[in-house]
C-alpha cells in the first residue's frame, strides 16, 4: 500500500529555481524537547559529515537544559571537550571524493538559505536510480548527499506521470521506514528548529533584552518630551 | 553675568575663570551653544545632522570594540565574526548595533541631503558647508564599501570583486589599476588586510575631521529656515535673532527627544529584525566567500542599489570602449553631481516652499527615480527593469541638468519676512 502525501503550495520560497511547492516551517526556540530531539538527531544522522564548527558543547547543553555530563556520554563522540567545537571527525579530502562536494558546515544553513529550505530539503528526498546514492531531492536537484534521514523516513518515491507540469506528489511506502510519516515530519522539524536555534543561539536573549531596552526607551521618552516641553513654553 | 551666590559657585566660577585664561571655554560653548541660533520653527528633517552624530558615535564605540575581537585574515574574518556572535558578552549586539548603523547611518544622510534640496540649504552661503557634506558622503559611502569586506562573507567577497573590477574597465591602465587596488590578482587575504586598515583607521580619522569642519562651516553660517527666510535679518537690541532659539538649551532639548525616539525605531531593528529581511544583512553572507561560488545574483546593500541600477543602466559601448566602463563613468558622475547643486540652483528663492510647480515636480520626479533605482538595483536584471532602469537614471540627471533652466523660468512666491510657526 501506498499512502500519499500530496503536498499543496505554498507561498514561502527561497531561490526562484525552485519547482517546489514550499512547506511552511515555523522554528520555536522555547520548546526545548524538539531542541533536545533534534541536538540528538543532528549528532546520530548528520555529525559524522557535517559540522557545527562555530558551535560549542557546552553552550548548547546549557541553552537546551541538558546537563553537561549526559551531553558528554549521548552527544560527544569524538574524545572532544564539552568546552569544543561541534566539529565532525570527517577528513574534508575524503569526504570530497566520496560525495562530489565536501559536505558544507552547518552552522548557518537557515540563515544562509531558511528554515522551511532546510525542512523542505529534509523531506523531498527521493528515489532515483540514476543519481550515485539512488535519491535525489526536489529542492536541491543532484545533490550530492545520501538520504541521512532514509532509515527514518523510509522509501518515498515520485508519484507523477514523468514530465507534467505543475505535478507535486511524494509518497512514501508504508512500513519501509522506522517512523510514520507524521513521527518523520515531526522529527524534521526537531532537526531543523535545532538548526535554526544553531544559527544563532543568542536569538531569544536578543529578543528579550529587546523589549526591557524598548519599555526603558518609551518611559525615556516621557521624560525627554517633558523636559522638551518645558524648556520650549516660553518659546512663541 | 549675576554675580555667583554662595561657596560651590563661587569655586566653580573661580575655576572657569581659571580655566578662560587658558582655554577659550567658554567663549566656545557662548559660540557654538548657549549663543548659537537656529530658527525656532526647524521641522523632523533638521534632527538629521544631529542624528548622524549620534550614530557617527555609535559606529566609533561598536567598531572599536569589535575590532578587539574580530581577525583579518581570510581564514579567521569569517570564524571571528561567529565567534563575537556567540563567544563574545553581548558581542551580538555590538555586531548588529554596527550593522544596523551602518543601515541606519545612510538612511538618516540621505534624509539629510533631501533637506537640503527642499529647503535649498545648499545655496549662498553655504557652498563650501554643502561640498564639505559631499565630501563626508563619499567617505562615508568608501567607508560602508571597506567595511562591508570584512565580515568575509560570500557576498562581501562578490560584491567588492564587481565594484573593483569596474576599475578594472578602464581603458589601458584599468587591468594593472585592479591588480593595484586589489593587491592581488584576484581578491584575496591581501586585499582584506588593506581593506581592513583603510576601514578602521584611514577613513574614521578623515570622517571624524570631516565632520569637525561641517560643524564650523555650518556654525559659521547658520541653518536655513524650512521658509528660506534669514533669521540673521530681525535681531532684538541684544542682538539676539527675533525668530531663532539658542542651540543650548533649546535646539538640545528637542534633540535630545528625537535621540530617543530614533534609538526606539534602531532598537526595534537591532533586536527584532537585524537582517531587515535580507536587507540590512544579506542572506548569502552568511556563507563563506567562496572565490569558486558565485551568488546567484549579485547585489550591493541597499544603499547603494541606486547608483549599482544606473552603472547596469548603461548597456552601449562607446567609441570601442566596453560598456561597463560607461557605466562605471555614470555611477562616478551621479554619485557626484549634487555637489554642482550651488551653481546649478538659479531661483530667486531658495526653500520648496516658495518655488514654483516645475521645481516641485522635478523634485518628485527625482526622488521617484532614486527610489525606483534603488529597488532595481536590488533585483536580478531583466529587459524591462534595464529599460526602466534607462529612463530613471535620464529622470535623475535632469533634474540637475535642467535645474539651470526651470529654476528660472518658473514663478515664484514671495519669501515672507519672518518664519511661520506651525
Ligand atoms: C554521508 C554524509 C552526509 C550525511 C550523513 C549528511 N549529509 Fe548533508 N550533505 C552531505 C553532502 C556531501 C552535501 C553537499 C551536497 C552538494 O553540495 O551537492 C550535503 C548537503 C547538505 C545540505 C545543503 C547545504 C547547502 O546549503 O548547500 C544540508 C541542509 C544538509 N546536508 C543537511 C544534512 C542534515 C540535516 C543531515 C542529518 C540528517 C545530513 N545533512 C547528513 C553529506 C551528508
Amino acid at each position: 500500500m501506498i499512502a500519499l502525501s500530496v503536498v499543496w503550495l505554498s507561498s514561502a520560497g527561497f531561490a526562484a529555481e525552485i519547482d517546489w511547492p514550499m512547506e511552511p516551517m515555523e522554528p520555536d526556540l522555547e520548546n526545548l524537547p524538539s531542541l533536545q530531539n533534534g541536538l540528538r538527531l543532528f549528532t546520530n544522522y548528520c555529525l559524522g559529515c557535517h559540522s557545527l564548527r562555530f558551535q560549542r558543547y557546552e553552550r548548547t547543553a546549557d541553552d537546551l537544559g541538558i546537563p553537561h555530563f549526559v551531553v558528554m556520554e549521548t552527544v560527544v563522540f569524538t574524545g572532544q571537550k564539552i568546552g569544543a567545537l561541534m566539529t565532525t571527525a570527517m577528513d574534508p579530502e575524503k569526504a570530497k571524493n566520496w560525495f562530489g562536494a565536501p559536505p558544507p558546515d552547518l552552522t548557518l544553513v537557515t540563515r544562509a538559505r531558511s528554515p522551511e529550505w532546510v525542512y523542505n530539503y529534509l523531506k523531498t528526498f527521493y528515489i532515483d536510480d540514476t543519481r550515485p546514492f539512488g535519491v535525489n531531492n526536489k529542492v536541491f536537484a543532484n545533490v550530492g548527499m545520501p538520504h541521512a534521514l532514509f532509515e527514518l523516513q523510509g522509501v518515498q518515491v515520485d508519484t507523477c506521470k514523468p514530465r507534467v507540469k505543475g505535478c507535486y506528489q511524494l509518497a512514501v511506502q508504508e512500513g519501509s521506514g522506522l517512523y510514520s510519516p507524521e513521527e518523520y515530519d515531526q522529527a524534521v522539524y526537531d532537526l531543523v528548529n535545532f538548526l535554526y536555534y544553531v544559527g544563532e543561539p543568542a536569538r531569544l536573549e536578543r529578543q528579550r533584552l529587546g523589549i526591557f531596552v524598548l519599555l526603558f526607551l518609551v518611559i525615556l521618552g516621557v521624560f525627554t518630551y517633558l523636559l522638551n516641553r518645558e524648556y520650549w513654553k516660553d518659546v512663541h | 553675568m549675576p554675580q555667583a551666590q554662595g561657596r560651590i559657585p563661587r569655586m566653580l566660577g573661580g575655576f572657569m575663570e581659571w580655566v578662560d585664561a587658558r582655554f577659550p571655554a567658554t567663549e566656545t560653548f557662548q559660540y557654538h551653544a548657549s549663543e548659537y541660533y537656529a530658527p525656532k520653527n526647524h521641522n523632523f528633517l533638521y534632527l538629521m545632522g544631529w542624528l548622524a552624530t549620534i550614530v557617527l558615535v555609535n559606529q566609533l564605540l561598536t567598531g572599536i570594540w569589535l575590532t578587539m575581537s574580530y581577525i583579518p585574515s581570510s581564514d579567521g574574518a569569517f570564524a571571528s565574526v561567529e565567534y563575537i556572535m556567540r563567544d563574545v558578552e553581548y558581542g551580538w549586539l555590538l555586531r548588529y548595533l554596527h550593522s544596523t548603523g551602518a543601515s541606519a547611518f545612510f538612511i538618516i544622510v540621505y534624509l539629510h541631503m533631501f533637506r537640503g534640496l527642499l529647503y535649498g540649504s545648499y545655496r549662498k552661503p553655504r557652498e563650501l558647508l554643502w561640498l564639505i557634506g559631499m565630501v563626508i558622503y563619499l567617505a562615508l559611502m568608501a567607508e560602508g564599501f571597506f567595511g562591508y569586506l570584512l565580515p568575509w562573507g560570500n557576498m562581501s567577497y562578490w560584491g567588492a570583486q564587481v565594484i573593483v573590477s569596474l576599475v578594472g574597465a578602464i581603458p589601458y591602465a584599468g587591468p594593472g589599476l585592479m591588480e593595484w587596488l586589489r593587491g592581488d590578482f584576484l581578491m584575496s587575504g591581501i586585499t582584506l588586510t588593506r581593506f581592513f586598515a583603510l576601514h578602521v583607521v584611514a577613513l574614521p580619522l578623515v570622517l571624524v575631521m570631516l565632520v569637525f569642519v561641517h560643524f564650523v562651516a555650518l556654525h559659521h553660517v547658520g541653518s536655513t529656515a524650512p521658509d528660506g527666510v534669514d533669521i540673521k535679518k530681525f535681531k532684538d537690541q541684544k542682538g539676539k535673532p527675533l525668530d531663532g532659539v539658542a542651540f543650548w538649551p533649546y535646539t538640545v532639548t528637542h534633540d535630545i527627544h528625537a535621540t530617543v525616539v530614533f534609538l526606539f525605531l534602531f532598537c526595534a531593528v537591532v533586536f527584532f529584525a537585524p537582517e531587515m529581511g535580507g536587507y540590512f544583512l544579506e542572506k548569502p553572507n552568511f556563507e563563506m566567500a567562496n572565490p569558486l561560488k558565485t551568488p546567484d545574483h549579485i547585489a550591493p546593500v541597499w544603499y547603494y542599489t541606486p547608483f549599482y541600477a544606473m552603472l547596469r543602466a548603461v548597456t552601449y559601448p562607446l567609441f570601442g570602449v566596453p560598456a561597463k566602463f560607461w557605466g562605471f563613468v555614470v555611477m562616478v558622475a551621479a554619485i557626484a553631481i549634487p555637489a554642482m547643486l550651488p551653481w546649478l540652483d538659479r531661483s530667486p528663492v531658495a526653500s520648496m516652499r516658495s518655488k514654483g510647480m516645475l521645481s516641485k515636480a522635478m523634485l518628485a520626479i527625482f526622488i521617484v527615480s532614486f527610489l525606483i533605482l534603488g529597488y532595481l538595483g536590488t533585483v536580478a536584471p531583466s529587459a524591462a527593469t534595464t529599460a526602466l532602469a534607462q529612463v530613471c537614471t535620464v529622470l535623475y540627471f535632469a533634474y540637475f541638468l535642467l535645474m539651470p533652466w526651470y529654476t528660472r523660468v518658473e514663478k515664484t512666491k514671495p519669501v515672507p519676512d519672518r518664519v511661520t510657526v506651525p
